[in-house]
């Protein structure tokens, strides 16, 4: 239905578009005046006019069409006294009119149900009749308005150039909304979770266990409940394996990063240079999910077997694996961002320091690093606020038990792990296991904005320094 | 120490801290090539099958058929007798334990391969026709050298009455390893040797499109206001600002944006290349702006100005010089912000794309897989053939990044203007 309605919107606007630039050239060559833009301009005007509003109630109407029949279909529901459920059955049985009326409703059939789906076949009708109706009669007001604007000769490129410039911004204006849109969803979630379990206890309780977090009825909690619960969502444990798993993988990532940097910069030939970065830009670019594989099938069964032979107990899915491919990941961030910052060191520094006699080495050590730390600081914690972010190997190598622990070679659980764990599968949205998500997805968003932040200062401390 | 001494020390110094820069790349570039190698040795396996050569004879009277029957009558027919009978004649077998084990040396599937070879062929009639059925996945396994057969029997899913069969098969010559097609038409599958990605690459191709339809306009169009028309106030530092936070936002905080907005909010379809593409097109949106910005930047004032003096409008000045100037950086910014999103696994977790998927998704609103979650969800499974068949997802995946980055690097060099 959209989609024919979407090609009539094109064929109009086309149309519109011939149109207004014939009528233009009529109007000139009868009255003998002078026209005040191209005759082009004249049809993208019509063609504007005709597309814009239709396509913008189109739009609305989508996002608004299922949320009104809804909420029509409930009341119905409840008016005839069939429903005196609660929101989440009235939500139920909602559903189940709707597969019905597509075609794939498996169940019993109820009289609630059979009301609802003739209720729903009527609403719609009605929903996607009127909005032709509205459709058609957007197009005839604003078609014949700007024909009318036409015909008076307008300043057409003007006006054109006017609603571009518009829609350009309303474009940028993506960027805002999807902030927003991640702060909303998150923040709605997470407020639902916290009336039901205190922030205290969410931030600085010491155990992790939503799979014990059985709730019957998330409004009415029990005080004993609550006991049970808070013990369940302390997440104390996830910020440490968090903390821990990123600590490792800088470990490998700071020094190779870096060193590779330096000797990127300072010491390769242009031609070491031409290969190599590529090649080690090819670890930024492997999709995190081949990592994790990697890190599950060879790197963890290899640490078992080396930490067997030496008579160690090493969990198949150790904090030291998840961090180290981890790491190998981050190598490419830290090495071409300290490549950059380096590179940006200006020359004069480093004769100063050959003048007095300083080997490469120690210009590097004594003047360069020093001068660069700024920029050094500024993308090792950008990495870091990557190796937090990451999901997929922690995901796939580390564990899902959340331990308490600062032994590498036992498993530890992240962030994101329990935010993919819970919310994998089926999931009633009402439960606090599944709002916990959102509420460590807040959290996680927060730590990593933070971090951006103060590196992007840094950087630009940096950057403002020599410049 | 004298003044030679400490100079050698100073120079020894110099060589070591030569050496560890040059010893973090050979071992970055070891770390790359060793990644490569542990996937390409594990999953070039699955590019072939195994098979055994079976006689079958189209016997009409088995499968109920007139001497001149129809295409219908042929597609409905039922190949069950057929297939048994004749698998039954690979071998002598005695008994049911036996026959079962004869039975179990292929995979599940093979009535319907028999009834695709007849309704392909259905000339066939009466006639017998060798044909190379899908061994099972612990077969296909033992054939290639990776199934641990020297353990004692009671360890292992293959008894040793089975590995006799497969033997004398092998020494008959009956067994043969030939192109995998089933890895890139069929759909997922509980059986390794019968699980393709075809469902994941159709399901990544419709996310990849609504990516690259929603994000590149929306980017392009906001690059250019930001870069050319933008007055220098609030609001334009605060798009920017949020644009640069966005580049950086962990993308299983999208994943959540997709499932708290686009599914409990807007009730999109779960699982569904829709909402994964729109997803995505939200997580690449500012991934891509801002190489499409610095490609704006680019171009230098002098053409703008020009434009402007022979009187074009500011906007005729950017859309008919400016930008046709920075297409080529822009096309290639796009490219690599979409093979990002190609490879991003997490967010389509969060709106359910790891559902079991067997159908091969025809529109962009049926439940789909996509290539990455594929190897997320394959890499899960016990069974030993899914090692190879995820390697070889991997494989794939990857293939598609390279092809894509070299077209991002060809498209730089071809047409990039140095000023």
């Amino acid at each position: 239905m959209n989609i024919i309605i979407l090609l009539l919107v094109t064929i109009f606007s086309y149309v519109s578009f011939l149109y207004g630039r014939s009528r233009i050239k009529e109007i000139t060559s009868t009255q003998s005046i002078k026209i005040n833009a191209l005759p082009n301009y004249y049809g993208y005007y019509l063609a504007l006019w005709c597309g814009i509003p239709a396509l913008v109630i189109l739009l609305l109407w989508s996002i608004f069409e299922p949320t009104i029949i809804k909420f029509l279909i409930s009341q119905t529901l409840i008016q005839n006294n069939l429903v005196n459920y609660s929101a989440d059955e009235v939500n139920l049985i909602y559903q189940k009119i709707r597969s019905l009326y597509e075609g794939n409703f498996s169940g019993t059939l109820t009289e609630e149900i059979k009301l609802g789906v003739k209720n729903y076949e009527s609403f719609y009708r009605i929903a996607q009749n009127s909005k032709i109706v509205l459709l058609l009669s957007t197009f005839i007001i604003t078609i014949s308005y700007g024909i009318i604007r036409i015909s008076k000769n307008n300043k057409a490129r003007h006006d054109v150039e006017k609603i571009l410039t518009g829609l350009l911004f309303a474009c940028s204006l993506v960027a805002i909304l999807t902030t927003m849109g991640i702060i909303f969803s998150l923040l709605f979630e997470s407020i639902k979770f916290f009336t039901a379990i205190n922030i205290f206890d969410f931030l600085f309780g010491m155990s992790w266990s939503p799979q014990r977090a059985f709730v019957s009825d998330a409004s009415a909690i029990t005080a004993l409940e609550y006991e049970n619960l808070k013990g369940a969502f302390g997440s104390v444990p996830l910020f440490a394996g968090t903390a821990f798993i990123a600590l490792i993988a800088m470990c490998v990532a700071v020094p190779i990063g870096l060193f590779s940097g330096i000797y990127m910069a300072e010491y390769a030939s242009s031609k070491v240079r031409k290969y190599s970065k590529p090649i080690i830009e090819i670890l930024a670019g492997i999709p995190t999910v081949v990592y994790g594989f990697f890190a599950a099938l060879t790197v963890g069964p290899f640490f078992r077997e080396f930490g067997e032979k030496l008579g160690l107990e090493v969990s198949s899915e150790s904090a030291l694996a998840a961090g180290l491919v981890m790491g190998v990941m981050i190598i490419p961030y830290v090495s071409s961002l300290s490549d950059d910052v380096i590179n940006a060191v200006p020359q004069s520094l480093r004769d100063g320091s050959y003048a007095i006699g300083a080997t490469k080495s120690e210009t590097i050590k004594k003047v360069v690093i020093p001068a660069a730390l700024p920029g050094i600081v500024g993308s090792v914690l950008l990495a870091v606020s990557r190796a937090i972010g990451e999901t997929m190997i922690v995901v796939m190598a580390a564990g899902l038990a959340a331990n308490l622990t600062i032994n590498p070679l036992e498993s530890t659980t992240t962030i994101t792990t329990q935010i993919v764990m819970l919310l994998v599968g089926d999931q009633e949205f009402d439960s606090p296991k599944t709002q916990s998500a959102f509420a460590l997805g807040l959290t996680l968003f927060f730590a990593t904005l933070i971090l951006n932040y103060i590196a992007l200062r840094f950087v630009k401390k940096y950057r403002e320094k020599y410049e | 120490m004298n003044k030679e001494q400490r100079l050698k020390k100073r120079h020894n110094a110099e060589k070591r801290f030569r050496l560890y820069g040059l010893a973090s790349i050979l071992l970055a570039i070891f770390f790359v090539f060793f990644l490569l190698n542990a996937i390409f040795s594990k999953g070039s396996g699955a590019f072939l099958k195994t098979t055994i050569d079976v006689e079958i004879n189209f016997n009409a009277d088995t499968l109920e058929l007139s001497q001149q029957p129809t295409k219908d009558d042929i597609e409905n027919a039922d190949y069950y007798d057929l297939s048994i009978d004749n698998i039954l004649n690979v071998k002598s077998v005695n008994g049911l334990d036996e026959e079962k084990s004869l039975i179990n040396l292929f995979s599940p599937d093979y009535e319907y391969e028999i009834r695709a070879f007849l309704i392909n062929n259905p000339s066939f009639i009466n006639q017998t026709k060798v044909l190379k059925l899908t061994a099972s996945d612990d077969f296909d396994q033992l054939h290639k050298g990776n199934y641990p057969r020297h353990l004692p029997e009671e360890r292992r899913r293959i008894s040793d009455f089975q590995l006799n069969l497969y033997d004398e098969l092998v020494n008959e010559g009956k067994v043969d390893k030939i192109f995998n097609s089933y890895l890139f038409t069929k759909g997922d599958s509980r059986n390794p040797e019968l699980a393709g990605i075809g469902g994941a690459l159709v399901g990544s191709f419709f996310t990849i499109v609504i990516t690259l339809l929603l994000s590149f306009p929306i980017a392009i169009a906001a690059s250019i206001y930001l870069e050319e028309f933008a007055p220098k106030n609030k609001i334009t530092d605060f798009i920017e600002i949020n644009i640069n936070n966005l580049a950086a936002v962990p993308s299983i905080v999208f994943g959540l944006l997709g499932l708290g907005i686009l599914l409990a909010t807007f009730n999109l379809p779960r699982s569904t290349p829709l909402v994964a593409g729109i997803t995505l097109a939200l997580m690449t949106l500012p991934r891509i702006i801002i190489p499409c910005r610095a490609s704006l930047k680019a171009v230098p004032p002098s053409i703008r100005e020009g434009a402007l003096a022979i009187g074009a409008s500011k906007v005729q000045s950017v859309m008919h010089h400016v930008v046709p100037l920075a297409i080529p950086g822009t096309l290639s910014g796009t490219i690599i912000g979409l093979a990002q999103a190609l490879g991003e696994t997490a967010p389509l977790i969060l709106i359910g794309m790891v559902a079991f998927v067997v159908d091969i998704p025809s529109i962009p609103t049926d439940p789909s897989a996509s290539l990455p979650v594929q190897v997320y969800l394959w890499s899960e499974q016990a069974e030993r053939g899914f090692v190879e068949k995820t390697s070889a997802t991997i494989m794939v995946l990857l293939s598609f990044l390279i092809t894509l980055n070299f077209i991002a690097v060809y498209l730089r060099q071809k047409f990039e203007r140095k000023w």
